[in-house]
């Protein structure tokens, strides 16, 4: 609850470029929470941890090395590259 | 294959079939997670490219009903959490008090939503043939703040100038928004009914200290829909509201 | 052991899961939560599907007998290639070997009674069901002419064809697929018998595990990005639209994270065969057995990293190509691994030519070329010329037929006297095998150089100076033909009137020999206690080998 008003009273804040860090820092503390406390993470076999563990980071290749595509190719202010042989 | 009291056939021991079914719960997860995942992937791809028209988008949302909504659905998680620990101490009727309290709140949560897509329908801003960022603006609806019709006007208009296609790509965001969110809701559904099937389940008196892994396997799932949904009130509400 | 005294080498145990009565005729096979009768009802349907994909097969080679096309129109043409790779690629090849050779043999080969989730696995075969039949609609309304890779906006605005009906029906198959990955992974981690360690599952198992960790990871992304790919047909959304906003790469992105890995899906099973067979057949321990588990892992692993080398010519960022790039020849390093071990394990030993052999042999000489030219494409340079081309149509059948599907062949000859308590012809089976082999080669070498030479891909004509190829590749595939249906034609033939086959017929040493066949429904008359290593041929007395006429060979050479 105090997570959820933290969220919105940041929100109206403006950090500048670093908004959508400490909005997603906020929601990632929240849902580790729950994961831990209300879903017992805390308390289960080290197994169900690891699988917690790699559905996360597998999430995070699928982000991260797509993303290493888009940001290394030059902006245009439009997702689709000039370079490929279409005309939008 | 057959079943004695609560132990499948296939099974060694109650310990062994309640390990099982928990496992297969948390791996049913990780099939979740990519799922939105990939949502989410998209979502990051098309913020990052238009992110002017993705801040009016979440601007049009309401913040006190999604704030509400976050606050009703993390309360069902405290009273499914609630439930699972009633049947783990043997307190029978509390755990179908708490069921039926997540339930509830789970269906205030659903209701709300309801509300919000009629608001998005009325505005003309369901993706499709009648979309249209600039409607509402110039269609006051009944109960309007005038001066926040007057700002979200102006919004437009900056935006507009600053991107002609402001509507093809706001659509993008709003496909997300009702996507993701209807993804979700789709999920609390499910949760709803398997909820239906838990309470039951609790009237029959089932759920003991020693067998209760139906409602803690449920629970695991209700706390992930919760969890997506935390994920999401930032991303989709929050995007733009510093101004 | 089992106190039920096993049934004698040539009769049939009385009662088994084939005969067992719980139920009457077609409803208890319909409403079976018997792990091995699942097992048969997929063994059905995957067999339909390839049937499909194989009458299309033959379509398309007809085809292209002439340099000018002879049997269809171009748009015929397209939905020819697109709906063999659908019917192929989901409906044969991905449930393949999980789904009837794993889904029958993980329980026993460990020593439990049946799956973890013995309703879910039914119910994955409902969806599979499901799934197909979409998928048949969608064949039978007007076909898909996209290509099985469905890239946007084709798939999602401007085709013509059933495409919604389609994405819908390998949606809802995505789903069989999860279940089954997700109930092998539970089974293999909490259902083990007592003494069934880690490390003495057999490697089939291993490589299940490795399958399953695959299936559930990335079908999710399959799954939702047809949906998405859908959902913009039916409502005109933008995501991979250019005139809307969207991007099409985002598309390829996101199908390949799935796609990629989902022919580690198609191939780790079958090296999980050939693992089995190998060392039965050499009569030896197989070589480095903590190597081949863990490679098993890593190429699942691995094979999540490498998506966008199917993407190298699209404009991705050349840093992204270098990664991607780099990345696929890292994937190779743990299948050497395996091809070496495998080598390693026929080196002196006691070798017999047996139907499943063949098969296991005729795998690690195709899988080494079709691997090897996966590593051509992965080099930057030359895949500019040869993408898009018959070269990769070569290299990925390579891996496909020549490894997956060989893979598949074998497991069924091996297993078959399990399944089905009978052998076969022996001189026939071999022969088969053969026919297989040189059909296979003479329909696919040929497209290696086409593809060199520049025959693109996907093309219903081509330059006449390449017909002799086009004409060789088809009298291959004529052969590769027979070579299938010799085998569909003696395995029904054998369940009726095959030699009865006894418990071990091979002898081989995983669990699962040591039970009846065909098993009994509850697969062990009494929960088996696992006191030996896996494939060690010398501390078996059980298995007679010593009283035998073929001597066992040294376990590992002349030390």
């Amino acid at each position: 609850m105090l997570g959820t008003a933290i969220t919105i009273w940041a929100a109206f804040q403006n950090f500048g470029k670093f908004n959508i860090v400490i909005a997603l820092a906020i929601a990632t503390i929240k849902a580790t929470l729950v994961v831990l406390y209300f879903m017992h993470a805390r308390y289960s076999p080290k197994r169900t941890q690891l699988v917690i563990v790699c559905s996360v980071f597998w999430l995070a290749i699928m982000l991260a090395l797509t993303l290493a595509d888009y940001d290394t190719r030059p902006h245009e202010g439009r997702l689709a590259s000039a370079n490929t042989c279409y005309h939008a | 294959m057959h079943r004695t009291g609560d132990l499948y056939g296939h099974f060694q021991t109650l310990e062994q079939q309640k390990e099982t079914a928990t496992l297969g719960m948390w791996i049913f997860l990780v099939t979740e997670v990519l799922f939105f995942g990939g949502l989410f992937l998209t979502y990051t791809i098309n913020r990052s490219a238009f992110s002017t028209a993705f801040g009016i988008g979440s601007n049009t949302l309401d913040i006190t009903l999604g704030a509400g909504n976050t606050v009703v659905l993390i309360m069902s998680s405290l009273t499914m959490a609630m439930a699972v620990w009633s049947a783990q101490v043997g307190k029978k009727k509390l755990v179908s008090i708490f069921l039926i309290a997540t339930l509830g709140l789970g269906t205030v949560f659903l209701g709300v939503k309801a509300i919000e897509y009629k608001q998005k329908f009325d505005h003309h801003l369901v993706p499709g043939r009648s979309f249209d960022m600039k409607y509402h603006p110039t269609h006051p609806m009944p109960g309007d703040d005038p001066k926040e019709l007057a700002l979200e006007k102006k919004e437009v208009e900056e935006a507009f100038a600053h991107d002609p296609d402001i509507n093809a790509h706001g659509q993008l965001y709003f496909s997300l928004y009702f996507g993701m969110t209807g993804l979700h809701a789709l999920h609390m559904i499910v949760g709803a009914g398997l909820l239906l099937w838990l309470i039951k389940g609790s009237f029959a008196g089932r759920f003991t200290p020693q067998y209760n892994t139906p409602v803690e396997i449920v629970g695991l799932y209700w706390h992930f829909v919760d969890i997506v949904w935390i994920y999401l009130f930032p991303l989709l509400y929050l995007i733009d509201r510093h101004r | 052991m089992s106190n039920t005294p096993p049934a004698p080498d040539n009769e049939l145990p009385d009662t088994h899961y084939l005969n067992a009565t719980y139920g009457s005729g077609i409803r208890s096979w319909l409403l079976t939560t018997d792990h091995k009768r699942i097992a048969l009802l997929y063994l059905a349907s995957v067999t339909v599907f390839f049937f499909i994909g194989g009458v299309l097969a033959t379509m398309i080679r007809i085809h292209l007998l002439t340099p000018t096309g002879a049997l269809v129109t171009p748009e015929t043409y397209n939905k020819l290639f697109t709906m063999h790779g659908v019917a192929m690629i989901f409906f044969f090849l991905i449930p393949s070997i999980p789904a009837v050779l794993g889904n029958f043999l993980i329980p026993l080969m460990i020593g439990a009674k049946d799956l973890a989730f013995p309703k879910v696995n039914l119910l994955s075969w409902y969806i599979y069901i499901l799934g197909g039949s979409f998928v048949l609609y969608s064949f039978g309304t007007g076909g898909l002419d996209t290509g099985w890779t469905f890239y946007t906006p084709l798939s999602s605005v401007y085709s013509n064809s059933a495409v919604t009906p389609a994405v819908i029906g390998i949606f809802i198959n995505g789903f069989s697929s999860i279940l089954t990955g997700l109930n092998f992974i539970v089974t293999i981690h909490t259902m083990r018998a007592p003494g069934m360690t880690w490390f003495r599952l057999p490697l089939f198992a291993w490589a299940h595990y490795a399958t399953s960790l695959v299936m559930i990871l990335g079908t999710p992304v399959i799954a939702i990005t047809l949906l998405l790919a859908g959902l913009e047909r039916m409502f005109h959304l933008g995501f991979f639209n250019p005139a809307l906003g969207g991007d099409p790469i985002l598309f390829q992105h996101l199908f390949w994270f799935y796609s990629h890995p989902a022919v580690y899906i198609m191939i780790l099973p079958a090296m999980g065969v050939v693992s089995e067979i190998i060392p039965t057949f050499a009569r030896k321990p197989i070589f480095g057995y903590a190597f081949i588990a863990g490679s098993s892992i890593a190429i699942a692993v691995i094979g999540f990293l490498v998506w966008a080398h199917h993407m190298f010519v699209t404009g991705e960022s050349t840093y992204a190509a270098l990664t991607f790039s780099f990345l696929s020849y890292l994937v190779a390093i743990p299948s050497a691994i395996k091809v070496f071990n495998w080598t390693s394990t026929l080196y002196k030993g006691s070798i017999s030519w047996d139907p499943p052999m063949i098969y296991a042999l005729g795998f690690i000489g195709l899988f080494v070329i079709g691997g090897l030219t996966g590593l051509f494409l992965a080099c930057l340079g030359l895949d500019i010329h040869i993408h898009d081309t018959y070269f990769v149509v070569a290299h990925f059948h390579y891996i496909m037929v020549g490894g997956a599907v060989m893979g598949y062949v074998g497991g069924l000859h091996f297993w078959w006297p399990k399944i089905t308590g009978r052998l076969y012809p022996e001189s026939l089976s071999r022969a088969a095998a053969v026919v297989l082999f040189i059909g296979f080669n003479l329909t696919f070498f040929p497209q290696f150089i086409l593809g060199y030479l520049g025959m693109p891909r996907r093309y219903h004509t081509y330059p006449p100076e390449f017909q002799v190829l086009n004409v060789l590749s088809t009298a291959g595939a004529s052969i590769l033909a027979l070579g299938y249906l010799l085998p569909m034609i003696y395995l029904t033939w054998s369940m009726r009137y095959g030699k009865v086959a006894g418990q071990n017929p091979w002898p081989a040493t995983g669990l699962e020999w040591k039970t009846d066949s065909p098993p009994p429904t509850e697969n062990f008359h009494v929960t088996p206690e696992v006191t030996w290593e896996p494939y060690d041929f010398q501390n078996r007395p059980d298995l007679g080998l010593s009283a035998g006429a073929r001597p066992l060979a040294p376990a590992h050479g002349d030390d």
